[in-house]
């Protein structure tokens, strides 16, 4: 097994340069892309090793980017399109929601767009306003979008080359505040067997309670379980992986087997992920549940200036607040 | 000249110094200073129009000490971020005579609408040059009035501005405030990077079609991040605007007085009905595009020295010196007074405070919000909950 300890960035990095190298029709376009290697480096190379045909320094204009990746994808490309931050993806979203996902569906399955739209989303960094955000329940409730995120090097590493090589027009949401976290990365790991794309996954087991997240906040609720352990209480840890479609058969089971569920994301609460997995864990596991599923999530607010943002991200002592109020029902 | 008008003043002039009439080298550039500080009188540019300023001796100093002021206290911003005290800043450098030839060529009812570079617009403006630092310190979204400063919210937003200003600008011509000497116009200014947003393009269409008053001011200083100007156009960007129906002029914008001479005569063509038009400000960025960036990864150093000899403040100086209206003595206080107003910068900064956490429920709606009330009340429960201890 080639294991490497690398960061989640770095992990990403090697992941296109094997896409690139694994198909001439993949093409990586946006801005700052080529000889910046993007603004979190994650293209880093790539053009110097591929061309600027294929690693693509865009104009600076969203829209266009997914626009044209759209015609670039009928034409039988495999666009992996990044927006430079999350706050940026709204010039693009016309082109996202009423086009890219769409196509397929309207040419009755004649058209493809294999596309993948990488977002570095969340916040956490200290960033000023739109560098922040975290979007994914817009594409979310989008149909004909596969909404997905990777929360750790090993997951970034294959889920970017499966993202490619889908047929699914893909949002990939990239934790943007763990691109420096390291971790062990098997680069002989097979794309398809033990984790496809739509696939949750259970981080850590654990029998007293669920605790649901996805991208940057797996981690805070791995650390979250740790701290519960101390306690004596023994915290499962689903990463949901694919926020659509979920993967609720994993969800169902760990739910129905601890009797309690927290959901954590960062995104406002309001009509957010967690909503829609409560709602489902309630329809589904309704007689397993010993109290209501909780969430943990942002405020209702814009993300604030970053001298809160410390406040307003969901932490440490927020989910083993909800885990102790999960108890104490 | 930190609050005077240069272009309402009817103080005497002086007779232009040592004068020529030239079109510059460059026949697409409009230039009134040369980089060895040569004044030229006036220009014909390709529109026809002359261009010339002419201000008296007091003036001049007072565009100077603009200059020099805007430079030092975005060089105190750049330091405070280096020491932790900003999160980010995006510096001015090398575009301060951009910014203030067309900051100075406002007039008071004259509407501006700002990207999150325009610190020296800002100052021309009349607002404390502490006020963008709160943004970049993570502590406010930006602090001043924009109706009171006639000057927007910065906008992080790649080219949004440029269509709010588009519909001020047509709410100005509505409410009947054009067709006149003390009518208003609209500027709304933007990069290089931003003329390839639709946001941009569609600002272009609507500003020709309803013939509003605004002056698109686009600084060209050659890079979007790390992206050259080819990324962004085939053309030479003040020639985009004939495709939309108006003028489009470049100007020298290392060069104060002709970015001030520009800059007035569109923002007078505006104010007098006559609608849109584009400039397009020749500069630099001189530093990196934000403290966060590398530009040793995408530019090489002798371009970066071909601009240094392009200096805006060295030329206006050379030309203060050679001229006589300037001595030791003045730039000698030019140069205390800014080192004092970045003392006194940085003395404010380090002690702006952190905002306390329950404000981020603050103004989310006029007039409030029910679910968010109570959001806020838990949430100040809660954060009670912690106080005293090591949260
Ligand atoms: C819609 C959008 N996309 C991307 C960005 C990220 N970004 C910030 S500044 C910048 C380059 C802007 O270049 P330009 O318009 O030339 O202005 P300059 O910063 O050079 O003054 C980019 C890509 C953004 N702020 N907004």
């Amino acid at each position: 097994m080639a294991t490497e300890t690398l960061t989640l960035g770095k992990a990403l990095n090697v992941g296109l340069r094997r896409a690139l190298e694994n198909d001439p029709k993949v093409v990586i376009m946006g801005e700052d892309v080529g000889k910046l290697g993007g603004v979190f480096r994650i293209t880093d190379g790539l053009q110097k090793d591929f061309g600027d045909q294929r690693v693509i320094d865009t104009p600076l204009a969203e829209s266009g980017i997914i626009g044209t990746a759209v015609g670039l994808a009928i034409r039988g490309y495999r666009p992996v399109c990044e927006i430079q931050f999350d706050g940026f993806v709204y010039p693009a979203y016309d082109q996202i929601v009423s086009q890219v996902a769409k196509m397929h569906y309207r040419s009755r399955g004649k058209l493809n767009i294999p596309m993948v739209i990488r977002i570095p989303f969340g916040g956490g960094i200290g960033a000023v306003e739109h560098h922040s955000e975290s979007p994914e329940a817009y594409f979310a409730h989008t149909a004909g979008l596969k909404v997905v995120s990777c929360a750790n090097p090993q997951d970034a590493y294959v889920m970017i080359q499966q993202a490619i090589t889908s047929d699914d027009p893909i949002v990939f949401l990239e934790p943007k505040r763990r691109y420096w976290e390291k971790g062990q990365v098997d680069l002989e790991a097979p794309l398809s067997q033990a984790y496809p794309l739509h696939a949750a996954r259970v981080a850590r087991a654990g029998t007293d309670a669920t605790l649901l997240a996805y991208g940057p906040m797996v981690r805070t609720c791995l650390d979250a379980a740790t701290a519960a352990a101390e306690d004596g209480r023994e915290l499962e840890v689903v990463d949901l992986r694919t926020l659509s479609p979920l993967d609720l058969g994993v969800v169902y089971e760990s739910v129905r087997r601890t009797g309690r569920a927290v959901v954590v994301h960062e995104a406002p609460g309001n009509l957010g992920m967690g909503a829609e997995i409560a709602a489902r864990i309630t329809e589904q596991c309704f007689y397993s549940l010993e109290s209501p599923v909780l969430r943990v999530t942002g405020f209702d607010t814009p993300y604030p200036a970053s001298r809160v943002e410390e406040e307003y991200l969901p932490d440490l002592d927020r989910v083993l607040d909800a885990v102790d109020r999960s108890f104490g029902w | 000249m930190a609050k005077g008008d240069p272009g309402a003043s009817t103080r005497g002039r002086r007779a232009a110094p040592r004068t020529r009439k030239a079109s510059s080298g460059d026949p697409e550039l409009v230039q009134l200073l040369t980089p060895a500080g040569e004044r030229i009188d006036s220009v014909i540019g390709p529109d026809g129009i002359e261009y010339r300023v002419d201000f008296t001796d007091e003036e001049y100093r007072g565009l100077y000490r603009d200059l020099v002021l805007v430079r030092k206290l975005d060089a105190e911003a750049t330091a405070l971020q280096r020491q932790g005290e900003l999160g980010i800043w995006a510096s001015l450098l090398g575009q301060e005579a951009a910014q203030v030839g067309s900051g100075r060529a406002l007039r008071t009812q004259d509407m501006a609408f700002p990207t999150y570079r325009e610190h020296g617009v800002l100052y021309c403006r009349g607002i404390d040059p502490i006020m963008p630092l709160g943004l970049f310190r993570g502590v406010d979204q930006g602090g001043w009035d924009p109706n009171e400063f006639k000057f927007n919210m910065y906008t992080i937003v790649i080219g949004a501005q440029t269509l709010h200003a588009t519909g001020y600008a047509m709410g100005v011509a509505m409410d009947g405030r054009t067709g006149t000497d003390d009518g208003e116009a609209v500027i709304a200014y933007f990069g290089d990077g931003a003329t390839s947003q639709g946001d941009v393009n569609e600002a272009f269409v609507w500003a020709g079609v309803f013939n509003s008053p605004l002056v698109f001011f686009c600084q060209n200083n050659q890079y979007a991040i790390s992206e050259p100007l080819e990324r962004q156009t085939r053309i030479p960007l003040y020639r985009r605007a004939a495709g939309f129906g108006f003028p489009g002029i470049r100007v020298d914008g290392n060069d104060v007085l002709a970015t001030y001479a520009v800059t007035r005569q569109a923002l007078d063509n505006a104010r007098h009905g006559q609608g849109p038009s584009l400039i397009e400000a020749y500069t630099y960025r001189m530093g990196a595009h934000t403290t966060s960036d590398d530009p040793t990864r995408y530019r090489i150093a002798s371009e970066v020295e071909a601009w240094q000899a392009k200096d805006p403040i060295a030329r206006m100086k050379t030309f203060l010196e050679r001229e006589k209206i300037a001595d030791t003595g003045f730039f000698t206080e030019v140069d205390e007074q800014a080192r004092r107003e970045a003392v006194d910068l940085r003395e404010r900064v380090l002690a702006m405070p952190n905002p306390e956490p329950a404000t981020m429920f603050d103004h989310v709606y006029p007039n409030g919000s029910p679910l968010l009330d109570e959001q806020r009340a838990e949430f100040s429960r809660y954060f009670a909950s912690f106080e005293g201890s090591a949260h």
